[in-house]
């Protein structure tokens, strides 16, 4: 954690230096990389949830020592973090490309998603 | 309260009452991840039905978004910045970032604004279609938490500038801060799950 004596906290720098990386990085894979649509999605979701991750590590003090009784509720987030997951799969899985003939039933997320909104996004 | 008070480590943590409205907003905060997982799974489900309004990809610009997403970063940084000046004990330098934190926070609901503006100009508004309603309610959402959390830092700063550095002023800046770097969360998954992805597809 960031030394309260120090005049400029290191890790908060890091942290907003690696953020604004990021962000860079995930704008030029969409504007000027020529990866394939697929590699590009992943890649950029990759990118956000690193990007969460600093956010939570650097910024928000979640593994503070100093915090005495008061831990965060790793429990609670977990449970948050897992019903959100499965809201957005399960909404996606039976609403957008759990039913339709020619896909897998699992695996390969992330191309059916694609391969979905492609579809969508042609016929308008 | 004043039983388990503790003599160090930071003021928002020392007293029992502190240690529990952290926890409490820590638990709050995985209720938000869950209210935000249902707004993206809405949108994600309704991606492409636009009927006959603009497609994403007409009206999203790299441009606006990563402006917006810059001050959002930075004013995360700020926000960060401003709790370190308060642990070092400087009400100056808390109550300066912090001032910081909600000016480059306006300017982000600013450029909001200007954007839904624009995209209703173009034909694409909340009624337009249900992808479109499945856009504004997931940002707008974020944009009224923004909103929410400006005016909430404005009660804090009078407060502070009344009362100073006390158990309870620093326990209540640390918990706009958590709310503050939520947001700054919540919107880049917006930045990559809306506009990055609305733009390649």
């Amino acid at each position: 954690m960031a030394d309260p004596k120090k005049r400029i906290p290191m890790n908060h720098v890091i942290g907003f230096l690696l953020s604004i990386a990021m962000t860079l990085l995930a704008a030029w894979a969409v504007v000027s990389s020529n990866l394939p649509v697929r590699w590009v999605i992943i890649s950029i979701l990759i990118l956000a949830l690193l990007q969460a991750g600093v956010q939570l590590f650097m910024f928000m003090h979640i593994t503070e020592k100093g915090s005495g009784g008061g831990h965060v509720p790793w429990n609670m987030m977990f449970h948050g973090f897992a019903l959100a997951a499965i809201i957005v799969a399960g909404s996606l899985f039976t609403m957008s490309f759990g039913f339709h003939g020619g896909h897998d039933g699992d695996g390969g997320h992330q191309q059916q998603e694609q391969q979905q909104q492609e579809e969508h996004g042609g016929s308008h | 309260m004043s039983a388990h008070e503790l003599k160090t480590g930071p003021l928002e943590y020392r007293t029992q009452e502190g240690r529990m409205s952290i926890l409490g907003f820590w638990i709050f905060l995985g209720a938000e991840v869950v209210l935000f997982a249902t707004l993206f799974a809405t949108y994600a489900v309704l991606f492409g039905r636009t009927a006959d309004a603009p497609h994403p990809g007409e009206l999203f610009e790299i441009k606006t978004t990563l402006i917006m997403t810059f001050l959002l970063l930075t004013s995360s940084f700020t926000c960060g910045i401003a709790i370190h000046e308060m642990r070092r004990g400087s009400l100056k330098g808390l109550m300066t970032w912090l001032i910081i934190t909600l000016l480059l926070g306006l300017g982000f609901l600013g450029f909001e604004i200007y954007e839904f503006m624009h995209y209703a100009h173009e034909g694409a508004t909340l009624q337009s279609s249900a992808f479109w309603s499945g856009f504004f309610v997931l940002a707008g959402t974020h944009g009224l938490h923004v909103t929410v959390g400006t005016g909430w830092a404005i009660l804090l700063l009078i407060q502070l500038s009344r009362r100073g550095l006390t158990n309870v002023t620093n326990r209540k800046v640390f918990i706009i801060s958590l709310y503050w770097h939520f947001l700054d969360v919540v919107w880049i998954f917006i930045f990559t799950g809306i506009y990055l992805i609305g733009m390649v597809i």
